[in-house]
């Protein structure tokens, strides 16, 4: 029982085996694509592992602190950063190895020529709740 | 309006479980029965409180299978029929409970799955509040119930199960500690005191004790701002002391079968911490003994890394750092054992390397934050 999240990227990840961008597709491509996320967000759904899935626009905002009193600062987007997150999907998984098995099958999404993307997927684990019963002596 | 007694509610729940599933419910079934049963308690009760809770919840959770079955049966167009009277069947078995609990860790089914469906199958929590423990979406946690369920839909119900995968889920559920509006650690404390008046078994009540003993020293783990406060640390008068001296007495009696495990092993390291009236009491020779009985129960480096703080305080850190030596540096804590006997013996710098790898590396936020806090601590020191 371990959630992990799994980050897709638009980029900074290695380039994937099929790397078309997806503005190269046909319609079908795209919709078989779209239909492949939908069923495998579904089929988690109904396994009881899936929590959460999002999409992130290309583009965001920098935005910081200027002091009391003052509006934040803003700025961006950078043309030059280099890692951009496209999205997510978070799932509750019993062990790392099905976190892995999961990832491996959403890298399998279709994409031009109705070929797998073999895209990079980010694995991350989330920080646990301290469990009750500490594991150390020290604690 | 009396108000509801949520946690006699809950207890019943195994036992009208049993008495519908003895009658011919599918298991499946009559678990939705109960559940709509309790929920219908709750609406009800307040205002027209039973003189027989139990025999109320068997009423109604039968009429709610019924219905449901005639329901499935109209849509399905089965000529099927159910009788109304329930049949007569063997008299509720006293061991209805145990083989709930049983089937509900049946080791078919994952460790998550088998946590989820004794948290409402014994425990009478509803799907929402099991989904908000463990932070999931409700339909999430709705479709794992069921799949649960089917998983267990060929097991026979008098089938005798395994103790030790039934400890096993509780252990996991007390783990999980306390996050929404539902007291992990508190509801399986219940279901092991339960478990423990069901069946006759040493570590049973072992389990039980090592809860109640960590238990009574929640308050005193997290300081006002969150962070961990570690066992040498804890202001020792937050400790619950009823909830030690009952441990205690369960583990004493338990060790008194002389069946040893490694839930009772645990539990005695805990009641010899819960024992000491300050750290510098504590009998670490004593500790580091039922590490090496832990350590031939289970064989695992977890215990012997454990092991090596023990034999630290016992022995001295450069004792505790040879015992380390011995280990896989792979090992989850690894850098936070050795960080922790380096500073113990002395030699700042490395503990403070190691308290930020540890930091890296930890599980959790709760121990990250610590570890990150000694680093500092060692990194901005006066005297360096």
């Amino acid at each position: 029982m371990a959630k992990y999240l799994l980050l897709k990227h638009y980029r900074g990840a290695p380039a994937a085996v099929n790397d078309v961008p997806m503005d190269q597709w046909t319609p079908e491509e795209i919709s078989a694509h779209v239909q492949y996320m939908n069923d495998f967000a579904a089929r988690l759904e109904k396994t009881g592992e899936f929590v959460d899935s999002q999409a992130l626009a290309p583009e965001g905002t920098f935005v910081r602190y200027d002091g009391e009193g003052r509006p934040p600062v803003t700025d961006g987007p950078f043309a030059e950063t280099k890692d951009v997150i496209a999205g997510w999907m978070i799932i509750d998984v019993d062990s790392y190895e099905r976190a892995v098995e999961l990832a491996g099958e959403l890298s399998a999404a279709p994409g031009a020529g109705g070929k797998p993307i073999h895209e990079w997927l980010e694995l991350r684990p989330f920080l646990g709740a301290s469990p009750t019963i500490p594991e150390c002596t020290f604690k | 309006m009396t108000p509801i007694d949520e946690a006699l509610l809950r207890s019943l729940t195994p036992g009208v479980l049993g008495v519908l599933v003895r009658r011919g419910a599918d298991f499946a079934a009559a678990e939705d029965a109960v559940q709509d049963a309790l929920v219908e308690a709750v609406r009800v009760w307040p205002d027209d409180p039973p003189r027989d809770a139990k025999g109320w919840l068997v009423t109604v959770a039968w009429r709610k299978f019924l219905d449901a079955t005639r329901a499935d049966a109209a849509r399905r167009r089965r000529e099927d029929r159910v009788d109304e009277e329930p049949p007569p069947g063997p008299a509720p078995g006293t061991d209805d409970t145990l083989q709930l609990y049983f089937l509900c860790a049946h080791p078919s089914l994952t460790p998550s799955s088998a946590v989820a469906l004794t948290l409402r199958a014994v425990g009478g929590l509803t799907t929402r509040q099991i989904a908000q423990a463990y932070l999931v979406p409700e339909a999430t946690m709705a479709q794992r119930i069921s799949r649960a369920k089917r998983t267990v839909s060929g097991v026979r119900f008098d089938q005798p199960g395994d103790v030790a995968t039934v400890l096993r889920v509780l252990y996991l559920v007390f783990n999980e500690g306390y996050s929404g509006d539902v007291d992990l650690s508190a509801e399986a404390i219940r279901l092991t005191r339960q478990l423990a008046a069901a069946i006759d078994h040493p570590e049973v009540a072992g389990l039980l004790a090592l809860m109640l003993l960590h238990h009574a020293r929640r308050a005193a783990r997290t300081a006002p701002d969150g962070g961990l406060v570690p066992l040498a640390e804890q202001d020792r008068s937050r400790w619950d002391t009823k909830a030690i001296a009952e441990g205690v007495g369960i583990l004493q009696a338990a060790l008194a079968r002389d069946r040893l495990g490694e839930f009772q092993a645990q539990a005695a390291i805990a009641a010899l911490h819960a024992d000491a009236p300050t750290v510098e009491e504590t009998d670490w020779v004593q500790i580091v003994e039922w590490y090496d009985e832990l350590a031939r129960l289970t064989d695992s480096p977890v215990v012997r890394l454990n092991r090596a703080v023990a034999v630290g305080e016992a022995d001295g850190p450069r004792a505790g750092l040879a015992a380390l030596a011995a280990l896989d540096d792979a090992l989850p804590r690894y850098a936070a054992v050795a960080a922790y006997l380096h500073e113990r013996d002395g030699d700042l710098t490395t503990a403070a390397r190691l308290y930020t790898e540890a930091a890296h590396k930890a599980p959790n936020i709760a121990e990250r934050d610590y570890l990150t806090r000694q680093a500092a601590r060692l990194n901005t020191r006066r005297d360096r």
